[in-house]
């Protein structure tokens, strides 16, 4: 990898070239409306957005319900589909509803039909479905066609039946279908965060080394500039390279901000694997064409022998009850984790005489917050905090076990002394009833990979025309 | 006798995030080539040295240098899988300051 800055060389596109708008990192996460108009001024055959991510964790997938909030991805979509629809280029939403569900499809394509309908808009919808059935998933394990990714083990069936949803992540294939299809907007579940730039780029016959590249490098929106708050980014692909800048005016893509973003929320910085390959940008080499410009050369692609589909799984790990409770006192909080180790333990005695509850058949955890809550052991800082608060946590098979482990902590949390002393001390809870139903707690339960022998077989495409003009 | 530094004293940027929901990663910037060539030389930044702060195994971490943007990369597969119960820190955000602690000299 090679990072310079003073090379001026000039930009050079191929008949054959694409200019892709990437406004945001997520869909819902707001952009000024001025940098899309800016974007297609600039030439843009396409928008791309990702409006999802494992990234918040298990619980998104888990429910089918999204991070976002209605009010705020409507917002970009309007923007986005007036926009494309007004220039005629194709608009493409990958990771619908967070986790790519079939219900996160249908949210979002709700959403488009309500703004057609309001805008009074013309075009042809695909939406591509990519939740897969556990039957399938199971006769596919059945087969030796599902393997584990590091650091996973092996998965049984009774792991896949857990899941509340599994789906599997498409790559650009299904997109490009779609486009081809004659799609105007497109809507897809689950995708690698690159699949939407991909499928505008590979078909065209561009290079897929410097197209993967150009696609990770654009998939934060502006998070490759100096300036990541300010918007997205307009990134032209062709058939030497692919140069990026930002869309505000304020902002500007650096040989560094640029090179730096294949670190982020990456395991290794220069190896990336898509369904059909892996990319290798350990050769690329990042140039300013001007101080807002950036040119990058030189990124490869090698192409898998097995076409594999990476799967995500959630499932209903138990249900939580939690409570918050305030310590101040100073003789209590300079023997916090000792106040913890003891609570724990009565709680546990009492558990197990009131519920005849045995440790394996219930979890609890006590984070002390302004003391170690955040870093446990691992903390360098070990001094006597000034405040802590305690957050509570029972995790068991149901919601009513979770609360009754709760009420017997409750006592506890609000009176238990370090030693027997002569009054008992109150702790400050923060809520009354301090104990809060927290429902099903989820967990992502597959790391794994299906070898599949068609890049389109695990997803499903519905296309019809929209029509409220 | 100066006081030690650490490395996020040298660093111009010290962070840590999720790498997907089993892996954490963590990036090093640095603001020159000699702070980088400081961090980067042999005896700071090893993979037995990682693994004993972050009490995981050795043979699990990776370790990138990029010398051309200054920085270094470390990777190890998360030991509790984000948003499982024990997981203090769902995005893996706040895991960097042990390391942002190490002595870099």
């Amino acid at each position: 990898m090679n990072v310079a800055t003073a090379d001026r060389r000039p930009m050079s596109r191929g008949a054959t070239g694409i200019s892709v708008i990437f406004p945001t990192g997520m869909l819902g996460g707001g952009f000024p409306a001025e940098t899309i108009e800016r974007g297609i001024e600039l030439g843009a055959d396409a928008i791309a957005v990702d409006g999802g991510s494992t990234d918040s964790g298990p619980y998104y997938l888990g429910t089918g319900t999204p991070k976002t909030t209605e009010a705020a991805v409507e917002h970009d979509l309007n923007v986005l589909l007036t926009a494309a629809r007004e220039a005629d280029i194709p608009l493409i939403v990958t990771s619908c509803g967070t986790a790519g569900t079939n219900a996160g499809v249908d949210w979002v394509a709700g959403m488009v039909d309500a703004i057609a309908r309001e805008e009074h808009l013309r075009f042809t919808l695909s939406t591509i479905f990519s939740e897969q059935h556990v039957d399938a998933i199971t006769a596919a394990l059945a087969a030796g066609a599902v393997k584990p990714l590091p650091p996973a083990g092996p998965v049984d069936a009774q792991v896949l039946r857990s899941c509340e949803h599994i789906v599997g992540l498409m790559g650009f294939e299904p997109i490009a279908d779609a486009l081809a299809g004659a799609a105007d907007v497109v809507l897809a579940g689950r995708a690698t965060d690159t699949a939407s730039v991909a499928a505008l780029a590979l078909p065209r016959g561009l290079p897929p080394g410097p197209t993967w590249h150009a696609a990770k490098t654009v998939e934060c929106g502006g998070l490759c500039t100096t300036n990541p708050q300010s918007g997205g980014v307009l990134v032209d692909i062709d058939d030497a390279g692919f140069t990026v800048r930002p869309l505000d005016p304020n902002s500007a893509c650096t040989p560094t901000s640029v090179a730096a973003h294949m670190l982020y929320e990456n395991a290794d910085p220069f190896r990336m694997r898509e369904p059909s390959g892996t990319l290798d940008t350990s050769q690329a080499e990042y140039r300013a064409v001007d101080d807002k410009t950036v040119r990058v050369e030189g990124s490869r692609f090698e192409p898998a022998a097995q076409h594999t589909i990476k799967l995500e799984g959630s499932a209903i790990a138990g249900y939580e009850t939690i409570a918050l409770v305030g310590i101040r006192d100073p003789n209590i909080l300079a023997q916090i984790d000792t106040w913890i180790e003891i609570l724990d333990e009565i709680l546990d005695d009492r558990v197990r005489a009131l519920l005849g509850l045995d440790r394996a058949e219930y979890e609890t955890q006590l984070s002390p917050y302004g003391h170690n809550a955040v870093l446990g052991g691992l903390d360098p800082d070990t001094a006597t905090p000034r405040e802590v608060g305690v957050l509570f946590r029972a995790r068991a098979r149901d919601q009513g076990t979770a609360t009754a482990i709760a009420k017997i902590a409750n006592p506890l949390l609000l009176h238990l002394p370090l030693r027997l002393e002569t009054h008992l001390p109150s702790f400050a809870f923060a809520t009354s009833p301090p104990e809060i139903e927290r429902g099903a707690a989820y967990e992502f339960v597959l790391n794994h990979t299906i070898d599949v022998a068609s890049p389109v077989e695990l997803f499903r495409t519905e296309t019809i025309k929209v029509s409220h003009a | 006798m100066r006081e030690a530094r650490t490395l996020g004293d040298v660093a111009d940027l010290v962070r840590s995030k999720n790498a997907g929901p089993f892996w954490v990663t963590f990036d090093i910037f640095f603001a020159t080539d000699a702070d980088y060539e400081r961090v980067a030389a042999p005896g700071i930044l090893e993979r037995g040295n990682i693994a004993d702060l972050y009490r995981v195994p050795p043979d699990d971490v990776r370790i990138f240098h990029l010398p051309s943007l200054r920085a270094i990369k470390i990777s190890f597969p998360r030991p509790v899988t984000q948003g499982s119960f024990t997981d203090r820190d769902i995005h893996a955000g706040q895991q960097y300051i042990p390391l942002s602690q190490l002595p870099a000299q």
